[in-house]
């Protein structure tokens, strides 16, 4: 082991390396970073997937249903309130408002279009999402308080380890388990997976399928806002926060595999770890490697590591 | 669609080239740079127009090529002090080759994979535009590149970059109207027969991403000399995201639609600028007002309304 620290400092030249490899609390500090921004990802990228699962629409304006549930922490719980977990209970409920504005007005129309038409149409959805979320909050950069009782931090035998982000890892899973939970065993969930194998049958079946639908999207869409909501501590509410968010939604749901809720979980650890550790051992490079990883993926499993070998309603 | 320009075509296209010559007498320093940026912008979106309206594909990612050409043209003019001729050959093979690389890997796949594998390579680009400080100067963006004494005018450069960007297009012209440009219309229209006729469909969607790609990488090259400086914003995806508006504004099947497309966008932009910062709400609105009733752009419009006068007579 110290043959190995001594390499890595002195022939790889690379203090990051070393530092890992020689203080494990150093290295178990960045295990939990990566665990708890993956965490927090995953419930943003699980909407989109969720959604594009069944809908099977890519939806750009989640990156900004993510800035709306942040913005609305902020208004809620920073400017009004004061109470952090209604902030993000509002997030949730003014998510789910918009989506069945915007499901209802908007993309009920387009299911049957092509996808270039229904990229578009939700970029469309991004600039005007964008410019409304400027003309409400303007362009300055806020910032939200931990809530109360989690402000501390846990004596993990190992390190301390902020009680937030530690929340955030328990959270994650959780919301994995609920999900997979409501489309295992439940009967919408049912309804939903039938819904994306085939929907001419299932409405001919006599199932109200545009109902399903909206029922998804809302789901969907009230991920993105508690996944903003939850980030808006360590992640201050900004404008532009929506068009890199959604990038590194793409990045995990195309690793894990459009539709898969489970693809999602792993596609974000695995971008949770790349950023991390990456960003220690390759400083400031951090923000290329999952792109990186993004590319092996589609290259060899263009589904995804979850997901399955088709080309969606092409 | 057949190899020669009809009358009208070719008669509406000196017009307009006379009528972009005529633009420096008008002696005001803010149209000549305004239809210096129209023009590198019609030839950007009739470069995308490749990819989408000939080979039926959607590249999401097709700011990564015009931020390739016009990153390779401000490093090598300024950091390199390369003279114009050498930079642009430079420019242009590089953007050749790097959409090469791409187009290998992105003609793999199809349909909604083919649109996510192109926008993660123009992030992968923007990543290293905005990380590689420096040698791009990062998020600060390329800032005074210098350009050669003989056209650093004004209106010189103009005259550079109306040459160019002339050619450039009548190049495209030819290139899509050739027997290639058909047989990519046929792979657009249906890959397995086309397949089956004996054109090799992913040679040829390969073609279409590297000419597509090239003429990207020169428009980038002139945006790089036009503003002086270089920005990342350039290979952002909202970028990507702009172009391909303006190529379906203008119609995409049609060869000049996206330049119409491209000069009634950025006119807008100026003039909603004038008036409101919020410039992208009336964008988003007018892209929903393309998507919900027109489909097909202006070009589809202005034959919509063609062959209603026509049925009226």
């Amino acid at each position: 082991m110290d043959s190995l620290i001594q390499f890595a400092q002195q022939d790889l030249g690379n203090p990051g390396l070393a530092a890992l490899l020689s203080n494990p609390s150093f290295a178990f500090i960045q295990l939990m970073n990566s665990f708890s921004q993956a965490m927090n990802l995953f419930i943003i990228a699980a909407g989109l997937s969720l959604i594009f699962g069944v809908l099977r629409v890519i939806n750009f304006a989640h990156g900004a249903f993510y800035m709306f549930g942040a913005y609305i922490v902020y208004s809620v719980a920073q400017e009004w309130t004061g109470n952090f977990w209604l902030g993000v209970a509002a997030a949730g409920l003014g998510l789910a408002v918009m989506a069945v504005v915007i499901e209802r007005g908007l993309f009920q129309y387009i299911y049957d279009k092509e996808h270039l038409m229904q990229l578009l149409l939700t970029f469309a959805v991004v600039l005007i999402l964008s410019d409304v979320a400027k003309i409400i909050w303007g362009t300055d950069q806020y910032s939200v308080s931990y809530p109360a009782s989690m402000k501390g931090a846990v004596d993990l035998g190992v390190t301390f380890y902020p009680t937030y982000r530690l929340f955030l890892i328990v959270v994650g899973p959780a919301i994995a388990i609920g999900l997979w939970l409501f489309t295992e065993r439940t009967r919408f969930g049912r309804l939903t997976r039938a819904a994306t194998q085939d929907r001419e049958m299932l409405s001919a079946l006599g199932v109200n399928v545009p109902i399903i639908y909206t029922g998804v999207f809302i789901l969907g869409s009230v991920l993105a806002g508690i996944g903003g909501g939850l980030a808006a501590p360590f992640n201050s509410p900004t404008p532009g926060m929506d068009a890199t968010i959604i990038v590194d939604c793409f990045v995990i749901v195309i690793v894990g595999g459009l539709g898969s809720i489970w693809g999602s979980f792993i596609g974000a650890i695995i971008y949770g770890l790349v950023f991390n550790y990456g960003s220690v051992i390759v400083p400031n490079w951090q923000d290329v490697f999952p792109f990186l990883i993004l590319l092996a993926v589609l290259l060899v499993r263009p589904w995804g590591l979850f997901g399955k070998p088709e080309g969606g309603n092409a | 669609m057949t190899g020669r320009m009809t009358r009208p075509v070719l008669a509406a296209c000196l017009t307009v080239l006379v009528l972009l010559a005529l633009v420096p007498l008008l002696e005001s320093n803010y149209l000549i740079d305004l239809f210096n940026e129209i023009m590198i912008y019609a030839l950007f979106a009739l470069s995308l127009n490749v990819i989408i309206g000939y080979s039926g594909n959607v590249s999401f990612g097709h700011a990564a090529y015009f931020a390739i050409g016009g990153y390779t043209m401000a490093i090598l003019l300024t950091t390199y002090e390369w003279s114009l001729l050498p930079a642009f050959a430079a420019s242009v093979a590089f953007s050749f080759v790097a959409s090469g690389v791409v187009a290998y890997f992105c003609t793999r796949l199809t349909d909604i994979y083919f649109a996510m594998l192109t926008l993660a390579f123009s992030m992968l680009v923007w990543g290293v535009a905005f990380k590689w400080r420096s040698m791009t100067g990062g998020d600060d963006g390329f800032v005074g590149v210098d350009v050669p004494a003989f056209i650093a005018e004004r209106v010189p450069f103009y005259y550079f970059s109306l040459v160019v960007i002339a050619t450039a297009v009548a190049v495209l012209w030819v290139i899509c109207h050739s027997a290639f440009g058909r047989a990519l219309l046929a792979v657009r229209e249906n890959p397995v027969r086309a397949g089956f006729v004996g054109i090799n469909t992913r040679l040829m969607r390969w073609w279409a991403f590297v000419v597509a790609g090239t003429f990207a990488g020169i428009a980038g090259s002139l945006f790089a000399m036009v503003h002086r400086g270089m920005y990342t914003e350039s290979a952002f995806w909202p970028e990507s995201a702009t172009v391909l508006i303006m190529t379906l504004l203008g119609g995409m099947y049609s060869f000049f639609g996206p330049a119409i497309g491209a000069a009634s966008l950025f006119l807008l932009e100026r003039l909603t600028n004038e008036y409101t910062e919020y410039w992208p709400l009336v964008l988003g609105t007018i892209l929903l007002a393309i998507l919900m009733f027109l489909p097909e752009g202006l070009a589809g419009l202005a034959q919509a309304v063609r062959r209603q006068i026509l049925r009226g007579r």
